[in-house]
């Protein structure tokens, strides 16, 4: 145990005064890490944690951008209380899902594709909703770089301590909740619904459990996005890819697993912007390229290491993280 | 062991970043002869046919600007239609040294990089993005040299009025077609609140949003014949054009006029290949390239070479808009003589460029930095090239109305 | 609103939804007996398109002719993956087999994005323009040959389920799995044949869908998601499913964008997928496997 928490220590601490080693552009990079870790983790806990594959997480990310950035706009409500809002609108969507598909048996397969219908609903709805400003998207005002902290206004630097915050607390929460009962019911649902049932676990219970920290989770996730880029298009937030962006992180890190997320942020987004600049160093112009290659990844790893990069570099440094 | 030493390789990065930092303002300090301007575009992506539509503009330019006396460099960055990237690209551009952004077509995108200029007092000059809130939002490190959404539909509206009377051709009603994305709704809201006002001589009988990915828009047309309008106005991009059009012919649906208030999509190059001669007659009111100016003649010989394959009637709206965005930066730094932000930006806010491309008084900025002197021209597509028809002092032809039937066109 | 502009857009809706229909036929043959949802049968369309196009482009073959080639060549491809790479996935957890498909989606749509571009592709055939006019109600030419097609097409592999020796192999793999390793079938070269006649299905879905719409790579994951509307609202796994889905989403999506707005047609299919996951998770035509 002393040797993953010293590493964990030192991680942090490298983390909090990196910025001092970063150009901005640097910064904003690690920034997209943070939360595409951050929401990657919040994904986790219903894939990797419950075993409910969502492929429409977008809803809850766009959900959480949306409400927070309408309550700022049109009342002038702090994103610290419109988070509250967030929250509350996104849990409540999860369990009207939730509901509709544990009560009628929606599993597997089903499941997956429930989560795509109401992402595909909302991003239709937001387009037609004029409060939000339809297909035109929704703006905020403008942010200098004298941000008000409490408004989460400011640059790069700061959302970079909002981020890893998130990241860091993300991975606290997965961590304790994993060691709780709640943890180990899921634990039991995801590897055999049925004889969790039998040995008395509420099965539909757990899963709606986690179902609603993950929503919650992601809400967050989409009002620090809204925040960070000042403009929402519903469009673009609540996009199929979006949803596949989400899950590629957890997935190439370790899906249950809880460095995976990070790790796989760590990997893909430089990977992203290392691909962009040897595109341009090259001189080429192929877009498209760059997800040829991610898409061959995805393929690559599911086939030869279904768990993700995370659990064999683990056993290579010898660090033993609780055995999902 | 492992972590112990990449602990001290993070110091020793960490000190040298902190020696960089200070070492900073001196780089910045230094008086540069060039300026160097980050051009930022979405040449893949959503919007890769613009994107790539104002690149070749940006080709074009330094050629151009070099015969005005103008001193700059450019670099070209693809932000894959993307806010993320396009933000991050905002960033790394400044970061090695970007004094100045031009960019980037979408609304969506400029704000993404608009945010960045803002903080780190960068004049961000903008080519094309149509959303009003650009430009209402307070930020103070950007000028648009393009109209908003509002203008477009003002401008659009009054020129039907005008050619409707010029060419005698009435029209008695008539439908809005309209995609349902940022662009298309944005004219949407435009429309609902202007034409109430414009006092047009027809009424809008329906307005249809479609969706801008649906497969087909058969229904939509079908709608529309069941009206049958005089008049057809839309709000579309290349791909939606051509479905609808096809629509129209399939189900021989003949309208006096297909006219577009302001919108990309009737004069995309891929519009004219995948339609011919189906793609003459229709007409887009948009500020265009004044045929007559020599800035637009110098821009057309320099397009040419800079790219061979492509026509520069097609893209003259698209490069015509990113050379002069380019030019509003070149002639700040003329005037300004530094590359420092605030005194750059100052000097952008009190352009004024008489001699340009596109059709319209000279190039200047009110206090929220927008231009609100670009004209609007009536453009016709005549043997699959767009032509000016109207007003007639920069008209290279005559309008044609109404619409050829589509039966015999060859 | 008159009665001939409801009739048209009704035909409308159906002829185009029976070509959607064969599409998700494949998609539903896929599941049916292999149990491998394919995350990647939009873009196999989109691919399919494309080989029309490319067909009648250099060779100047109809995409009604295309079609049998099309079908054919994705015939092979899919026997072909599933030997190759699907087979490791079959007894692997539902998410694995997402995530391996959902890779091959990511990797087909941005590979025809760099050969193909963004622009918009299309087919023009001497008919492309044609119409009928019954009465007041005018119907597109193009689109009752492609749905007439869709049908035969249909048609030939309900034959092939039912009268031939395969196809009643493969029927039996789909029932009793194991009684079928019993008797001795090869399931692995019956599940490949499958994968293969479920792939030649969308393949010769995207030549006929050249004919009446445009291809672009962007196209895809919207197909990819209509067909899983189809063939959930049909029944998964159910062949008279599919199509009736097919018709189903047409006419529905046709109708809304008259009624409500054509921008949200779309929500309308999904409203009815809701609605059937909820109250007839088997589908309209399917059984209950549970």
């Amino acid at each position: 145990m002393r040797r993953e928490h010293l590493l964990l220590g030192l991680l942090a601490a490298a983390l909090l005064a990196l910025p001092l080693a970063l150009d901005r552009y640097q910064t904003s990079v690690l920034v997209l890490v943070f939360l595409s870790a951050y929401v990657g983790q919040a994904w986790n806990v219903m894939m990797g944690f419950a075993g409910l594959l969502s492929l429409g997480h977008a809803l809850y990310v766009g959900l959480g951008a949306y409400v927070s950035a309408a309550l700022f706009v049109h009342f002038g409500v702090s994103p610290l209380i419109g988070l509250l809002a967030a929250v509350a609108v996104c849990v409540g969507v999860a369990m009207a899902i939730g509901a509709l598909s544990f009560q009628f048996r929606i599993e597997g397969v089903y499941f997956a594709l429930l989560t795509i219908a109401f992402a595909e609903v909302a991003r239709i709805g937001f387009d037609h909703l004029k409060w939000t400003g339809g297909a035109g998207g929704l703006f905020l005002p403008v942010a200098g770089s004298d941000g008000q902290w409490w408004n989460l206004r400011g640059g790069p630097l700061f959302f970079y301590y909002v981020a890893l915050a998130m990241a860091a607390a993300a991975f606290a929460l997965c961590a304790a909740l994993r060691r709780s009962k709640l943890g180990y019911q899921w634990l039991a649902v995801r590897e055999d619904a049925e004889a969790a049932r039998a040995v008395g676990i509420d099965v539909t219970r757990a899963r709606m459990s986690a179902v609603v920290v993950s929503a919650a989770m992601s809400a967050l996730g989409g009002v620090v996005h809204v925040f960070y880029y000042n403009n929402v298009f519903s469009a673009q937030i609540f996009d199929m890819t979006r949803s596949i962006d989400i899950m590629l992180a957890p997935i190439i890190g370790g899906i249950g697993t809880l460095f995976g997320p990070i790790l796989g942020a760590f990997i893909l987004v430089p990977l992203g912007e290392g691909l962009i600049f040897a595109t341009q160093a090259l001189g080429v112009n192929a877009p498209g390229a760059k997800a040829v290659f991610f898409g061959l990844a995805l393929m690559i790893i599911i086939f030869l290491a279904p768990n993700g990069i995370w659990p064999s570099l683990r056993k290579r440094l010898g660090i033993g993280e609780a055995k999902p | 062991m492992s972590q112990t030493s990449r602990f001290s390789l993070d110091r020793r990065s960490l000190l040298g970043g902190a020696a960089s930092l200070l070492a900073a303002p001196a780089l910045v300090r230094a008086q540069a002869k060039v300026l160097k301007i980050a051009v930022l575009l979405p040449r893949s992506g959503l919007y890769a046919q613009a994107g790539q539509s104002c690149h070749r503009g940006a080709l074009a330019a330094p050629k151009v600007l070099a015969d005005l006396g103008y001193a700059v460099e450019l670099v070209h960055v693809d932000i894959e239609s993307n806010a993320d990237t396009a933000r991050t690209a905002a960033e790394k551009a400044i970061t090695e040294g970007a004094n100045c952004i031009v960019g980037a077509f979408d609304s969506g995108l400029t704000l993404a990089i608009a945010q960045v200029c803002e903080q780190r007092q960068v004049p961000l000059v903008i080519n094309i993005a149509a959303a009003p809130q650009i430009t209402e939002q307070g930020y103070k490190y950007l000028v648009r040299n393009f109209q908003t959404g509002g203008q477009l539909v003002t401008n659009g509206l009054r020129l039907i009025k005008e050619i409707s009377a010029a060419t005698k051709v009435e029209f008695k009603s008539a439908v809005f077609v309209h995609a349902n994305d940022t662009f298309g709704t944005a004219q949407r809201g435009a429309m609902d609140a202007i034409f109430p006002k414009a006092d047009m001589p027809f009424p809008i009988v329906e307005s249809i949003s479609y969706d801008p990915r649906a497969q087909d828009l058969s229904v939509e047309v079908t709608k529309m014949r069941g009206i049958n309008p005089d008049l057809v106005m839309v709000v579309t991009r290349a791909g939606d054009a051509i479905k609808l059009v096809r629509d129209m012919v399939r189900q021989r649906f003949e309208p006096k006029a297909i006219i577009s208030p302001g919108s990309p999509g009737l004069y995309d190059e891929e519009f004219y290949q995948a339609l011919g001669p189906l793609s003459d007659g229709m007409m887009f009111n948009l500020p265009w390239a004044n045929p007559k100016s020599p800035v637009t003649q110098a821009l057309e010989a320099s397009f040419k070479v800079a790219n061979p394959n492509n026509r520069f009637a097609v893209d003259s709206f698209n490069a015509g808009f990113t050379l002069e965005a380019l030019m509003v930066a070149a002639d700040a730094f003329k005037r300004a003589g530094t590359t420092d932000g605030p005194t750059l930006m100052e000097a952008v806010r009190k352009t004024k460029i008489e001699q340009h491309v596109m059709i319209g008084g000279p190039i200047a900025f009110d206090a929220k930095g927008q231009n609100t002197a670009i004209g609007t021209a009536v453009v016709q597509n005549q043997n699959q090239t767009p032509v000016v028809v109207y007003p007639a002092d920069v008209a290279a032809g005559t309008p044609a109305l109404p619409l050829a039937s589509w039966q015999g066109r060859k | 609103m008159t009665l001939s502009l409801v009739l048209e857009v009704l035909i409308q809706g159906m002829l185009t939804g029976l070509v959607y229909g064969l599409m998700a036929l494949g998609l539903s043959v896929i599941f049916g007996v292999v149990r491998v949802v394919n995350f990647a049968h939009g873009e196999f369309a989109v691919v399919g398109m494309y080989a029309a196009f490319l067909l009648f482009a250099a060779l100047k073959i109809d995409p009604f002719v295309a079609m049998g080639l099309v079908a054919a060549a994705f015939f092979v491809v899919g026997y072909f993956l599933q030997r190759v790479v699907v087979t490791h996935f079959i007894r692997r957890p539902d998410h694995e087999q997402f995530i391996l498909l959902v890779g091959l989606a990511i990797v087909m749509v941005n590979g025809m994005l760099m050969i193909f571009g963004p622009d918009a592709r299309h087919v023009e055939l001497s008919y492309s323009y044609d119409s009928w006019m019954l009465g007041p109600v005018l119907i597109d030419k193009v689109r009752v040959f492609a749905a007439l097609a869709a049908l035969g097409v249909a048609g030939a592999l309900f034959a092939f389920f039912r009268y031939t020796q395969t196809g009643l192999a493969i029927r039996a793999c789909a029932d009793n799995l194991t009684g079928a390793g019993v008797v001795g079938l090869d399931v692995d070269r019956l599940y490949a044949l499958t994968f293969g006649v479920g792939l030649a299905c969308v393949g010769a879905a995207g030549a006929l869908l050249i004919c009446v719409s445009d291809v672009t790579p962007m196209l895809a994951p919207s197909f990819t998601l209509l067909a899983f509307t189809i063939v959930i609202i049909g029944g998964l796994g159910s062949m008279g499913g599919a199509l009736l889905g097919g018709l189903v989403i047409g006419v529905a999506e046709a109708l809304a964008s008259l009624v409500i707005a054509p921008s949200m047609k779309s929500m309308v299919s999904f409203a009815l997928l809701v609605v059937i996951l909820a109250f007839r998770p088997q589908g309209l035509m399917g059984k209950r496997a549970a």
